[in-house]
C-alpha cells in the first residue's frame, strides 16, 4: 500500500447524529501505520479504550462529547499523545505522526 | 498459584513453536485479526460462534467445549496458551473457559498480540491443520462462575469489583468508547461495587502489572481480602482479565467472573443501580 489516504473511514451505517465521533489516521512520513495501537484516554488521563489499527491507518472510537486524549503505541516509535475534543453530531478527524 | 504457572513470555513462546504438546490459541475481539497474521502454528478461536451458545444467551456447555477442543485437535494433557489483541480480554475469557472446564495446563501469553506486535516478531499468515482429537471436558467448575441471583445478593455483603472505564461504571457510557454505544437497558453500576478498570492491572504494552502493584491496587479500592469476590464488565470478557488478576496472580480462590455482565444485569426488572462515580449504598 503506497500512500496514506486523507480523510476517515466510511461513515455508512453509523448514525452519526448520536455518535461522538473520534477517528483518525496513524501515519509514519507519508506512509499508513497498519500496526499501531490508539488508546482513548479520558479527561482523568484514565484508560477507555483502545484499537489497532486498519492496514490502512485508520482508527475509530465511538466517546462521549468531552475532552480526550489518543496515545499511540507502534513498533519502534516514541509514544504520541494528542488532544481531542468531541462532540455529539460531529466526526472529530485527528491526524498522528510518529 | 505464581505467575510462572499462568503467564509465559514471547521468549518462551518463541523457543516453544515447535513443541507438539504446545498449542498456540488466538482470540480477538476483532475476530479478523488471526487473519491478518499470527503466531506461526496459532490456531484461532472465534469468540461469538465458539464461545457462545448460538441460540440462548449462555456460554458454550461441557459438550460444546469438548466438541470445539477435539474438532481443533487440542488434547487433554496439552499446554494451551493463549493469546490476543485488547490486551488479552477475550484470551482472558477463553483462558476462564478453559479453566470452568478444568482443564489442567492453560497459560497467558503476558501482552498478549499487542506486546509480540511492538516487539516486531514474526506474525505469519500459514494455517496449521491440527488432527482431530478426543477432548473429554469435567463438570463445569461453577466456583469461579457467579450469576445473576448471586451478584444481588452480593450487594453490601461481597466485594463486587466493576472493571469497566469510569464513564460506564458512572453511567455516562453503556458501552466501551471503542463500539457503538448499545446493550443494556439502563446504564451505571450494582450498587457498592468498587470501580476498578480492568486497564489499571495492565501496564501500555499490555503486560500484567506486579504483584505488589496488583494487591495495593485492589486493597487501596476497598477490595476486603477477608471476603469473597465478584467481578463484572459489560459482557464477562474484561472482568475475564481482572478474574485472572485476583484468582491466577494474586491467588484469591474466591474470585468470580460474572459473565452475563451489565448487559444482564442493566436488563433486570427491579433492581438497584447507582449511578455517578460513587459505589452507592447496599
Amino acid at each position: 500500500m503506497c500512500g496514506a489516504t486523507a480523510g476517515g473511514v466510511s461513515l455508512e451505517g453509523v448514525n452519526v447524529a448520536k455518535e461522538s465521533v473520534i477517528q483518525g489516521i496513524v501515519t509514519r512520513g507519508d506512509e499508513p501505520v497498519g500496526n499501531a495501537y490508539v488508546r482513548l484516554l479520558d479527561r482523568t488521563g484514565e484508560f477507555t479504550a483502545e484499537v489497532p489499527t486498519s492496514v490502512t491507518g485508520h482508527f475509530r472510537f465511538f466517546a462521549a462529547p468531552g475532552e480526550w486524549t489518543l496515545r499511540t503505541l507502534a513498533p519502534k516509535a516514541d509514544v504520541v499523545d494528542k488532544k481531542v475534543v468531541a462532540q455529539q453530531g460531529t466526526v472529530a478527524e485527528v491526524a498522528v505522526a510518529i | 498459584m505464581s505467575r510462572e504457572t499462568v503467564l509465559v513470555n514471547a521468549d518462551w513462546v518463541e523457543q516453544h513453536l515447535d513443541d507438539p504438546k504446545v498449542v498456540l490459541i488466538e482470540v480477538d475481539e476483532d475476530t479478523t485479526a488471526y487473519d491478518k497474521g499470527h503466531i506461526k502454528g496459532a490456531i484461532k478461536f472465534d469468540w461469538t460462534t465458539d464461545l457462545q451458545d448460538q441460540v440462548r444467551r449462555d456460554a458454550v456447555n461441557k459438550d460444546q467445549f469438548s466438541a470445539l477442543l477435539s474438532k481443533n485437535g487440542v488434547s487433554n494433557d496439552d499446554t494451551v496458551i493463549l493469546y490476543g489483541g485488547n490486551n488479552n480480554w477475550f484470551a482472558a475469557y477463553a483462558y476462564w473457559y478453559f479453566k470452568l472446564y478444568g482443564h489442567d495446563d492453560v497459560k497467558l501469553l503476558d501482552g498478549g498480540r499487542k506486546k509480540w506486535e511492538l516487539d516486531s516478531r514474526e506474525l505469519v499468515d500459514e494455517i496449521p491443520t491440527r488432527e482431530a482429537t478426543t477432548y473429554t471436558a469435567k463438570e463445569p467448575d461453577n466456583n469461579i462462575r457467579a450469576f445473576r441471583d448471586e451478584v444481588v445478593e452480593a450487594i453490601g455483603v461481597k466485594n463486587l469489583v466493576d472493571v469497566r472505564s469510569p464513564d460506564e461504571f458512572a453511567g455516562r457510557l453503556l458501552a466501551p468508547a471503542h463500539l457503538p454505544q448499545e446493550q443494556a437497558q439502563r446504564a451505571g453500576h450494582i450498587p457498592t461495587a468498587a470501580n476498578v478498570p480492568w486497564s489499571k492491572a495492565a501496564n501500555d504494552d499490555g503486560t500484567f502489572k506486579t504483584d505488589e502493584d496488583l494487591k495495593k491496587l485492589y486493597t487501596e479500592a476497598g477490595v476486603d481480602w477477608d471476603k469473597e469476590t465478584i467481578a463484572y464488565c459489560r459482557i464477562g470478557e474484561r472482568s475475564s482479565h481482572t478474574w485472572f488478576v485476583l484468582h491466577e496472580l494474586l491467588g484469591d480462590r474466591s474470585t468470580k467472573n460474572y459473565d452475563g455482565s451489565w448487559t444482564e444485569y442493566g436488563s433486570l426488572i427491579g433492581v438497584p443501580i447507582v449511578l455517578g462515580d460513587e459505589p452507592g449504598e447496599a
